[in-house]
Protein backbone atom coordinates (compact mmCIF):
# COMPACT_ATOMS: atom_id res chain seq x y z
CA UNK A 1 0.00 0.00 0.00
CA UNK A 2 2.32 2.33 -1.24
CA UNK A 3 -0.20 5.02 -1.30
CA UNK A 4 -1.25 5.54 2.39
CA UNK A 5 0.41 8.27 2.92
CA UNK A 6 -0.37 10.48 0.07
CA UNK A 7 -1.86 13.55 0.85
CA UNK A 8 -5.88 14.00 -0.32
CA UNK A 9 -6.49 16.77 -2.10
CA UNK A 10 -9.15 19.45 -0.65
CA UNK A 11 -11.61 18.36 -3.81
CA UNK A 12 -10.58 14.41 -2.53
CA UNK A 13 -11.10 15.39 1.32
CA UNK A 14 -14.98 17.30 0.44
CA UNK A 15 -15.89 14.79 -1.52
CA UNK A 16 -15.19 12.29 1.86
CA UNK A 17 -17.04 14.31 3.81
CA UNK A 18 -19.71 14.77 1.63
CA UNK A 19 -20.04 10.77 1.51
CA UNK A 20 -19.97 10.83 5.27
CA UNK A 21 -22.58 13.33 5.69
CA UNK A 22 -25.07 11.02 2.72
CA UNK A 23 -24.34 8.23 4.93
CA UNK A 24 -25.07 8.93 8.09
CA UNK A 25 -28.56 10.96 6.46
CA UNK A 26 -29.32 7.51 4.86
CA UNK A 27 -28.75 5.87 8.22
CA UNK A 28 -31.34 8.23 10.48
CA UNK A 29 -34.15 7.81 7.85
CA UNK A 30 -33.71 4.00 7.80
CA UNK A 31 -33.69 4.02 11.21
CA UNK A 32 -36.73 6.63 11.68
CA UNK A 33 -38.62 3.93 9.11
CA UNK A 34 -37.99 0.98 11.71
CA UNK A 35 -39.47 3.33 14.66
CA UNK A 36 -42.35 4.43 12.29
CA UNK A 37 -43.16 0.50 11.55
CA UNK A 38 -43.22 -0.57 14.71
CA UNK A 39 -45.43 2.28 15.81
CA UNK A 40 -47.84 1.82 13.13
CA UNK A 41 -47.90 -1.81 14.10
CA UNK A 42 -48.14 -1.22 17.66
CA UNK A 43 -51.39 1.45 16.94
CA UNK A 44 -53.16 -0.81 14.19
CA UNK A 45 -52.95 -4.56 16.22
CA UNK A 46 -52.82 -2.87 19.60
CA UNK A 47 -53.28 -5.42 22.03
CA UNK A 48 -54.44 -7.83 18.97
CA UNK A 49 -50.60 -7.80 18.40
CA UNK A 50 -50.57 -10.84 20.95
CA UNK A 51 -53.21 -12.63 20.16
CA UNK A 52 -52.02 -15.24 17.34
CA UNK A 53 -52.40 -18.68 15.94
CA UNK A 54 -49.71 -20.85 16.43
CA UNK B 1 -6.69 3.27 0.98
CA UNK B 2 -9.04 2.92 -1.81
CA UNK B 3 -9.92 6.29 -2.19
CA UNK B 4 -6.48 8.06 -1.68
CA UNK B 5 -5.95 6.22 -5.20
CA UNK B 6 -8.98 8.07 -6.73
CA UNK B 7 -8.46 10.29 -9.14
CA UNK B 8 -11.17 12.87 -9.56
CA UNK B 9 -12.75 11.37 -12.79
CA UNK B 10 -13.71 7.99 -11.03
CA UNK B 11 -14.81 10.11 -7.66
CA UNK B 12 -17.90 11.43 -10.20
CA UNK B 13 -19.16 7.78 -10.41
CA UNK B 14 -20.58 7.90 -7.19
CA UNK B 15 -22.73 10.95 -6.14
CA UNK B 16 -21.22 14.52 -5.27
CA UNK B 17 -24.11 15.87 -3.97
CA UNK B 18 -24.82 17.19 -0.25
CA UNK B 19 -27.67 16.08 2.04
CA UNK B 20 -28.79 19.70 1.77
CA UNK B 21 -29.09 18.89 -2.20
CA UNK B 22 -31.22 15.89 -1.65
CA UNK B 23 -33.25 17.92 0.56
CA UNK B 24 -33.46 21.19 -2.24
CA UNK B 25 -34.87 18.64 -4.39
CA UNK B 26 -37.93 17.97 -2.23
CA UNK B 27 -38.87 21.57 -3.18
CA UNK B 28 -38.89 22.48 1.15
CA UNK B 29 -41.07 25.47 0.66
CA UNK B 30 -43.89 24.22 -1.12
CA UNK B 31 -43.62 21.07 0.69
CA UNK B 32 -44.42 23.11 4.20
CA UNK B 33 -47.31 24.47 2.53
CA UNK B 34 -48.60 21.16 1.53
CA UNK B 35 -47.89 19.74 5.03
CA UNK B 36 -50.32 22.72 6.30
CA UNK B 37 -52.73 22.10 4.60
CA UNK B 38 -53.16 18.24 4.50
CA UNK B 39 -52.74 18.78 8.08
CA UNK B 40 -55.80 21.03 8.33
CA UNK B 41 -57.82 18.79 6.18
CA UNK B 42 -56.62 15.86 8.42
CA UNK B 43 -57.54 17.88 11.27
CA UNK B 44 -60.84 18.98 10.12
CA UNK B 45 -61.92 16.00 8.72
CA UNK B 46 -64.94 14.16 11.17
CA UNK B 47 -63.84 10.65 12.66
CA UNK B 48 -60.74 11.43 14.25
CA UNK B 49 -57.41 9.59 14.08
CA UNK B 50 -54.90 8.56 16.20
CA UNK B 51 -51.46 10.69 16.34
CA UNK B 52 -49.14 8.40 15.33
CA UNK B 53 -50.91 7.58 11.87
CA UNK B 54 -51.92 10.95 11.63
CA UNK B 55 -48.03 11.98 11.85
CA UNK B 56 -47.66 9.30 9.25
CA UNK B 57 -50.33 10.52 6.73
CA UNK B 58 -48.95 13.93 6.97
CA UNK B 59 -45.41 12.83 6.93
CA UNK B 60 -46.66 10.69 3.67
CA UNK B 61 -48.07 13.36 1.83
CA UNK B 62 -44.79 15.56 2.77
CA UNK B 63 -42.30 12.96 1.36
CA UNK B 64 -45.09 12.14 -2.05
CA UNK B 65 -45.11 16.49 -2.60
CA UNK B 66 -41.34 16.38 -2.12
CA UNK B 67 -41.03 13.38 -4.57
CA UNK B 68 -42.66 14.72 -6.95
CA UNK B 69 -40.65 18.08 -6.75
CA UNK B 70 -37.62 15.88 -7.19
CA UNK B 71 -39.21 14.19 -10.88
CA UNK B 72 -39.82 18.18 -11.39
CA UNK B 73 -36.61 19.53 -11.12
CA UNK B 74 -35.59 15.95 -13.05
CA UNK B 75 -37.31 16.97 -16.22
CA UNK B 76 -37.15 20.98 -15.84
CA UNK B 77 -33.43 21.22 -15.64
CA UNK B 78 -32.98 22.12 -19.15
CA UNK B 79 -35.15 24.94 -18.64
CA UNK B 80 -34.18 25.83 -14.59
CA UNK B 81 -30.57 26.78 -15.79
CA UNK B 82 -32.40 29.90 -17.70
CA UNK B 83 -33.82 31.35 -15.28
CA UNK B 84 -32.82 33.28 -12.18
CA UNK B 85 -35.25 31.80 -9.43
CA UNK B 86 -34.25 28.43 -10.41
CA UNK B 87 -30.62 28.13 -11.87
CA UNK B 88 -28.96 27.63 -8.71
CA UNK B 89 -31.52 24.89 -8.19
CA UNK B 90 -29.33 20.89 -7.32
CA UNK B 91 -29.15 19.54 -10.70
CA UNK B 92 -28.54 22.79 -13.12
CA UNK B 93 -25.89 24.00 -10.53
CA UNK B 94 -24.21 20.43 -11.15
CA UNK B 95 -24.60 19.41 -7.86
CA UNK B 96 -26.73 16.04 -8.22
CA UNK B 97 -26.83 14.29 -11.65
CA UNK B 98 -30.18 13.93 -13.77
CA UNK B 99 -30.24 10.51 -12.98
CA UNK B 100 -29.84 10.78 -9.09
CA UNK B 101 -33.00 13.16 -8.76
CA UNK B 102 -34.99 10.60 -11.00
CA UNK B 103 -33.78 7.71 -9.00
CA UNK B 104 -34.50 9.68 -5.65
CA UNK B 105 -38.03 11.15 -6.98
CA UNK B 106 -39.04 7.77 -8.06
CA UNK B 107 -38.32 5.61 -4.80
CA UNK B 108 -39.70 8.11 -2.47
CA UNK B 109 -43.07 8.32 -4.54
CA UNK B 110 -43.03 4.60 -4.33
CA UNK B 111 -42.13 4.56 -0.61
CA UNK B 112 -44.91 7.45 0.39
CA UNK B 113 -47.57 5.96 -1.80
CA UNK B 114 -47.09 2.24 -0.21
CA UNK B 115 -46.41 3.50 3.46
CA UNK B 116 -49.77 6.12 3.40
CA UNK B 117 -51.87 2.75 2.31
CA UNK B 118 -50.68 0.44 4.91
CA UNK B 119 -50.50 2.90 7.35
CA UNK B 120 -54.05 4.73 6.44
CA UNK B 121 -56.32 3.35 3.42
CA UNK B 122 -56.05 2.88 -0.29
CA UNK B 123 -58.04 5.46 -1.10
CA UNK B 124 -55.75 8.02 -0.02
CA UNK B 125 -52.48 6.40 -0.96
CA UNK B 126 -54.41 6.46 -4.47
CA UNK B 127 -55.26 9.97 -4.39
CA UNK B 128 -51.39 10.43 -3.16
CA UNK B 129 -50.35 8.54 -6.36
CA UNK B 130 -52.39 10.38 -8.31
CA UNK B 131 -51.21 13.94 -7.21
CA UNK B 132 -47.75 12.49 -7.86
CA UNK B 133 -48.34 11.89 -11.46
CA UNK B 134 -50.43 14.20 -11.97
CA UNK B 135 -47.91 17.05 -10.81
CA UNK B 136 -44.78 15.04 -12.21
CA UNK B 137 -46.36 13.73 -15.64
CA UNK B 138 -49.52 15.79 -16.73
CA UNK B 139 -48.00 19.39 -15.21
CA UNK B 140 -44.33 18.95 -15.54
CA UNK B 141 -43.57 17.00 -18.63
CA UNK B 142 -46.84 18.08 -20.76
CA UNK B 143 -49.10 21.47 -19.63
CA UNK B 144 -46.29 23.37 -18.41
CA UNK B 145 -44.57 23.75 -21.96
CA UNK B 146 -47.50 23.64 -23.95
CA UNK B 147 -50.27 25.61 -23.02
CA UNK B 148 -51.08 28.84 -21.10
CA UNK B 149 -53.23 27.35 -19.21
CA UNK B 150 -50.63 25.10 -17.54
CA UNK B 151 -50.80 26.63 -13.59
CA UNK B 152 -54.68 26.43 -13.93
CA UNK B 153 -54.90 22.48 -14.15
CA UNK B 154 -51.32 22.15 -12.75
CA UNK B 155 -53.02 23.58 -9.54
CA UNK B 156 -54.73 20.25 -9.14
CA UNK B 157 -51.85 18.74 -7.97
CA UNK B 158 -51.02 21.25 -5.45
CA UNK B 159 -55.18 21.13 -4.35
CA UNK B 160 -54.88 17.59 -3.54
CA UNK B 161 -53.19 17.42 0.19
CA UNK B 162 -56.21 18.99 2.52
CA UNK B 163 -58.22 15.88 0.45
CA UNK B 164 -55.92 13.42 0.78
CA UNK B 165 -55.67 14.27 4.65
CA UNK B 166 -59.41 14.03 4.47
CA UNK B 167 -59.05 10.79 2.99
CA UNK B 168 -56.69 9.70 5.20
CA UNK B 169 -58.84 9.85 8.08
CA UNK B 170 -62.56 9.03 6.90
CA UNK B 171 -61.20 7.09 4.21
CA UNK B 172 -63.78 8.75 1.83
CA UNK B 173 -64.42 12.41 -0.01
CA UNK B 174 -67.11 14.30 0.98
CA UNK B 175 -68.36 17.48 -0.39
CA UNK B 176 -66.23 19.60 2.06
CA UNK B 177 -63.17 17.89 1.18
CA UNK B 178 -63.65 18.77 -2.25
CA UNK B 179 -64.64 22.36 -1.39
CA UNK B 180 -61.42 22.43 0.27
CA UNK B 181 -60.10 21.21 -3.25
CA UNK B 182 -61.31 23.94 -4.72
CA UNK B 183 -60.21 26.79 -2.41
CA UNK B 184 -56.43 25.78 -3.42
CA UNK B 185 -57.58 24.85 -7.02
CA UNK B 186 -58.68 28.58 -7.83
CA UNK B 187 -56.07 29.83 -5.08
CA UNK B 188 -53.17 28.71 -7.73
CA UNK B 189 -53.75 30.83 -10.98
CA UNK B 190 -53.90 34.21 -8.99
CA UNK B 191 -50.59 33.31 -7.09
CA UNK B 192 -48.80 32.46 -10.20
CA UNK B 193 -49.97 34.69 -12.17
CA UNK B 194 -49.01 37.50 -9.91
CA UNK B 195 -45.50 36.31 -9.77
CA UNK B 196 -45.62 35.45 -14.07
CA UNK B 197 -46.37 39.38 -14.67
CA UNK B 198 -43.40 40.77 -12.67
CA UNK B 199 -41.09 37.43 -13.83
CA UNK B 200 -42.11 37.86 -17.00
CA UNK B 201 -38.54 38.20 -18.70
CA UNK B 202 -37.56 34.72 -16.96
CA UNK B 203 -40.61 32.51 -18.31
CA UNK B 204 -39.85 34.45 -21.66
CA UNK B 205 -36.02 33.66 -21.66
CA UNK B 206 -37.04 29.83 -21.02
CA UNK B 207 -39.72 29.45 -23.78
CA UNK B 208 -42.63 28.78 -20.73
CA UNK B 209 -45.73 29.71 -22.24
CA UNK B 210 -47.09 31.38 -18.76
CA UNK B 211 -50.25 33.57 -19.39
CA UNK B 212 -48.57 37.05 -19.36
CA UNK B 213 -46.07 36.08 -22.49
CA UNK B 214 -48.93 34.36 -24.37
CA UNK B 215 -52.12 36.35 -23.75
CA UNK B 216 -50.66 39.52 -22.60
CA UNK B 217 -50.74 41.92 -19.49
CA UNK B 218 -54.27 43.06 -19.33
CA UNK B 219 -55.55 39.34 -19.79
CA UNK B 220 -53.99 37.88 -16.95
CA UNK B 221 -54.92 41.07 -14.74
CA UNK B 222 -58.17 40.37 -15.84
CA UNK B 223 -57.92 36.79 -15.27
CA UNK B 224 -56.40 37.18 -11.97
CA UNK B 225 -59.72 39.42 -10.84
CA UNK B 226 -61.89 36.23 -11.83
CA UNK B 227 -60.35 33.83 -10.06
CA UNK B 228 -59.72 36.00 -7.09
CA UNK B 229 -63.42 36.73 -6.86
CA UNK B 230 -64.32 32.92 -7.51
CA UNK B 231 -62.08 32.31 -4.77
CA UNK B 232 -63.56 34.41 -2.22
CA UNK B 233 -67.24 33.27 -2.93
CA UNK B 234 -65.62 29.35 -3.02
CA UNK B 235 -64.16 30.59 0.48
CA UNK B 236 -67.77 30.46 1.87
CA UNK B 237 -68.61 27.19 0.79
CA UNK B 238 -67.75 25.21 4.48
CA UNK B 239 -69.94 27.80 6.09
CA UNK B 240 -72.64 26.79 3.71
CA UNK B 241 -72.58 22.66 4.31
CA UNK B 242 -72.06 23.64 7.91
CA UNK B 243 -68.79 22.51 8.43
CA UNK B 244 -67.63 25.85 9.81
CA UNK B 245 -69.72 28.73 11.67
CA UNK B 246 -68.60 32.36 11.95
CA UNK B 247 -65.73 31.98 13.45
CA UNK B 248 -64.43 31.28 10.14
CA UNK B 249 -66.93 33.24 8.23
CA UNK B 250 -65.60 36.58 9.44
CA UNK B 251 -61.64 36.01 8.18
CA UNK B 252 -63.21 34.37 5.25
CA UNK B 253 -65.23 37.38 4.01
CA UNK B 254 -62.36 40.06 4.92
CA UNK B 255 -59.28 38.21 3.70
CA UNK B 256 -61.42 37.62 0.48
CA UNK B 257 -62.38 41.44 0.02
CA UNK B 258 -58.87 42.47 0.60
CA UNK B 259 -57.03 39.88 -1.98
CA UNK B 260 -59.92 41.24 -4.46
CA UNK B 261 -58.77 44.92 -3.82
CA UNK B 262 -55.70 44.11 -4.07
CA UNK B 263 -56.24 42.15 -7.75
CA UNK B 264 -58.55 44.76 -8.61
CA UNK B 265 -56.14 47.53 -7.70
CA UNK B 266 -53.36 45.71 -9.95
CA UNK B 267 -55.90 45.13 -12.64
CA UNK B 268 -56.14 49.12 -13.20
CA UNK B 269 -51.63 49.64 -13.02
CA UNK B 270 -49.01 49.47 -15.60
CA UNK B 271 -45.47 49.39 -15.70
CA UNK B 272 -43.15 49.53 -12.67
CA UNK B 273 -46.20 50.20 -10.73
CA UNK B 274 -47.84 47.11 -11.76
CA UNK B 275 -44.91 44.86 -10.75
CA UNK B 276 -44.67 46.15 -7.31
CA UNK B 277 -48.54 45.71 -7.06
CA UNK B 278 -47.85 41.66 -8.73
CA UNK B 279 -45.38 41.24 -5.95
CA UNK B 280 -47.86 42.59 -3.13
CA UNK B 281 -51.02 40.01 -4.43
CA UNK B 282 -48.35 36.81 -4.84
CA UNK B 283 -46.84 37.76 -1.04
CA UNK B 284 -50.74 38.39 0.02
CA UNK B 285 -51.50 35.01 -1.74
CA UNK B 286 -49.58 32.89 0.78
CA UNK B 287 -50.72 34.86 3.74
CA UNK B 288 -54.44 34.66 3.06
CA UNK B 289 -54.19 30.55 1.84
CA UNK B 290 -52.25 30.36 5.44
CA UNK B 291 -54.90 32.38 7.46
CA UNK B 292 -58.06 30.95 5.95
CA UNK B 293 -56.87 27.62 6.84
CA UNK B 294 -55.71 28.73 10.33
CA UNK B 295 -59.15 30.13 10.65
CA UNK B 296 -60.82 26.95 9.48
CA UNK B 297 -58.86 24.51 11.73
CA UNK B 298 -59.59 27.15 14.57
CA UNK B 299 -63.58 27.37 13.61
CA UNK B 300 -63.55 23.18 13.81
CA UNK B 301 -61.66 23.13 16.81
CA UNK B 302 -64.07 25.85 18.66
CA UNK B 303 -67.20 23.57 17.49
CA UNK B 304 -65.38 19.80 19.13
CA UNK B 305 -64.13 21.30 22.09
CA UNK B 306 -66.80 24.38 22.86
CA UNK B 307 -69.71 23.03 20.72
CA UNK B 308 -69.46 25.73 19.25
CA UNK B 309 -69.94 29.55 19.03
CA UNK B 310 -72.03 30.45 15.96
Amino acid sequence: MTNDNKVLTEQEQDFIKRRRRRSIAIAVVLAALVVIFYAITVVKLGPEIMVRDL
Amino acid sequence: MAYAENNSDTLETVSTGRVEDYFALLKPRVMSLVVFTGFVGLLVAPGGVHPVIGFVAILCIAIGAGASGALNMWYDADIDRVMSRTMNRPIPSGRIAPGEALGFGMTLSVFSVAILGLATNWLAAGLLAFTIFFYAVVYTMWLKRSTSQNIVIGGAAGAFPPMIGWAAVTGSVSLDALILFMIIFLWTPPHFWALALYKKGDYEAAGIPMLPNVAGERVTQNQIVIYTVLLTITGFGPVLTGLVGWFYAIPAAVLGVVFSVLAVRLRFSQGAEMKRRARVVFTYSLSYLFVLFVALLADVGLIRWFGGVS
